[in-house]
């Protein structure tokens, strides 16, 4: 029998978390950009955009992220695309994170007092500038502890990926303990790693927010 | 009832041109919310250089007449024209063309707290003049010197007192240099011993030809300002005049018993 030594496990850990880092990115950069695009909309006003942007959030919100990476598995393979695990999970995480993250920054917009729209309209400021200059900058300081938070939900939510045969820091951590036959240990690795790539991130937050606030005064 | 409508300019002096088109021109206007008619048909005509005066009690529609100005309400008949601008909710353009004709000053200062005193005023003129930075500095110093604030240009708004960002609310709107200018009851939210340095500014405003619309509940300092006063009941011009005439010999029992609640 093969003999794993810790330096083995951890290895080939670290080499699938770095898949969990790529997913995390994508879904961070994907669903934020899309969850911006959709919060822009919703705010136009535009006919119809509010209700059809509001079942959206419900539907990702109200369904397991689990469902939703089997059914864009399985999905997409529908329309006779061919899928790998990889496209399906990226696609299913950054729909769900624009999701969620359109919902908190429309929570943050909406906590922006109506008299700053109605200086910035009064001072000739189109839409555009309205957003840009006056409301978004004050939301963004109360958007910060909410979509880190988030963000962190999203790097262990990757873990779901393993379910459909992606090979990322999970999978990779019940694949090495099926071959040491040492589960407490490797799992205690994969929980650790998963701490390590958590943690900077909501460090990162705080001193954001002490940043942010710090402008104030 | 007395007449409710009154289109004729206010008697000339200083600055008025009677006769020239109206700055500001509100035709037929009715605005409702729902089924509830707040507006029920205003006509009303502004001369350049003029101080309107707007009283009544609160619900008669005062605030919401003011805000139809610059389009902050939107109204479902009639017709207004600011400078010959047409008020147009549906036209981006239209909008930001009529806009920058008026400027509007809130009861509640609503200055943009991140940014400070200076971007504050800054803002505006950069993004829709197009100013460059330098000049609209410079601008922005200038009318902090008018409004006696000169030195708070790197201040930020919650390190001053309401009746300071007032008059900082003051010099953001001039900065646009607007043709006409809104003043939703702007002293009503301040302490007592402020009131006076804002009216102040916007008494010094009056003297220099400023057009002025004015929601207020500072009956001696309508008095004393304005060219006209215009008291509102129940969605309608009730009655218009001059100070002396409305405070004087209120025609109408409405006007008489808003004015006597007053004294209360």
């Amino acid at each position: 029998m093969v003999e794993f030594s810790l330096w083995d496990i951890l290895r080939n850990l670290l080499m699938a978390a770095r898949w969990t880092v790529s997913l995390s990115l994508i879904a961070f950069i994907g669903g934020g950009l899309v969850g911006l695009l959709l919060l822009v909309l919703r705010l136009s006003r535009v006919r119809g955009t509010g209700r059809l942007i509001g079942a959206y959030v419900q539907v990702f919100q109200g369904t397991p992220l689990l469902m939703q990476l089997f059914l864009a598995y399985f999905g997409i393979a529908l329309f006779g695309i061919k899928t790998s695990p990889w496209t399906a999970a990226a696609v299913a995480l950054t729909l769900y994170t624009s999701a969620y993250l359109t919902e908190i920054w429309r929570g943050c917009v909406a906590s922006i007092p109506k008299g700053q729209w109605e200086a910035a309209q009064s001072l000739a400021l189109n839409f555009g500038e309205q957003l840009r200059h006056v409301v978004l900058p004050q939301a963004l300081r109360i958007a910060v502890p909410p979509t880190v938070g988030f963000l962190v939900q999203v790097i262990k939510g990757t873990a779901l990926a393993s379910v459909i045969g992606f090979v990322e820091l999970t999978k990779a951590g019940s694949m090495i303990s099926n071959a040491t036959y040492q589960p407490f240990l490797v799992y205690a690795c994969v929980a650790l790693l998963y701490f390590v790539l958590c943690f900077p991130v909501s460090l990162v937050a705080q001193s954001l927010e002490r940043k942010l606030h710090g402008n104030r005064s | 009832m007395a007449t409710a409508v009154d289109t004729t300019p206010a008697p000339a002096h200083d600055g008025i041109v009677v006769g020239a088109p109206p700055i500001v021109d509100i035709t037929a206007l009715r605005k409702s919310y729902g089924s509830n008619e707040v507006l029920k048909g205003i006509d009303l005509k502004v001369q350049k250089g003029e101080v309107v005066a707007i009283i009544g009690k609160s619900g008669s529609g005062k605030s919401t007449l003011l805000r139809c100005v610059n389009g902050l309400e939107v109204f479902q008949e009639g017709a207004l024209s600011v400078n010959g601008k047409k008020l147009m909710h549906d036209s981006p353009t239209a909008m930001r063309e009529l806009r920058q004709q008026v400027g509007m000053i809130f009861q509640g200062f609503n200055l943009f707290p991140h940014l400070s005193v200076g971007r504050n005023i800054m803002l505006a003129p950069t993004l829709v003049k197009s100013r460059d930075a330098a000049t609209a500095a410079a601008q922005a110093r200038k009318l902090l010197d008018r409004v006696g604030l000169a030195e708070k240009f790197d201040a930020m708004p919650d390190q001053l007192s309401g009746g300071q960002q007032q008059r900082v609310a003051i010099a953001r709107a001039l900065a646009m240099e607007p043709q006409v200018l809104l003043c939703d009851e702007i002293t009503s939210a301040l302490d007592p011993e402020l009131v006076g340095e804002v009216l102040r500014v916007v008494e010094s405003l009056a003297l220099e030809g400023m057009t002025l619309m004015m929601v207020t509940h500072e009956m001696a300092f309508a008095r004393k300002v304005s060219d006209r006063v215009i008291f509102m009941h129940q969605g309608r011009v009730h009655e218009t005049g001059t100070p002396a005439e409305l405070f004087g010999h209120p025609r109408t029992p409405e006007l008489r018993q808003f004015l006597s609640s007053l004294h209360d």
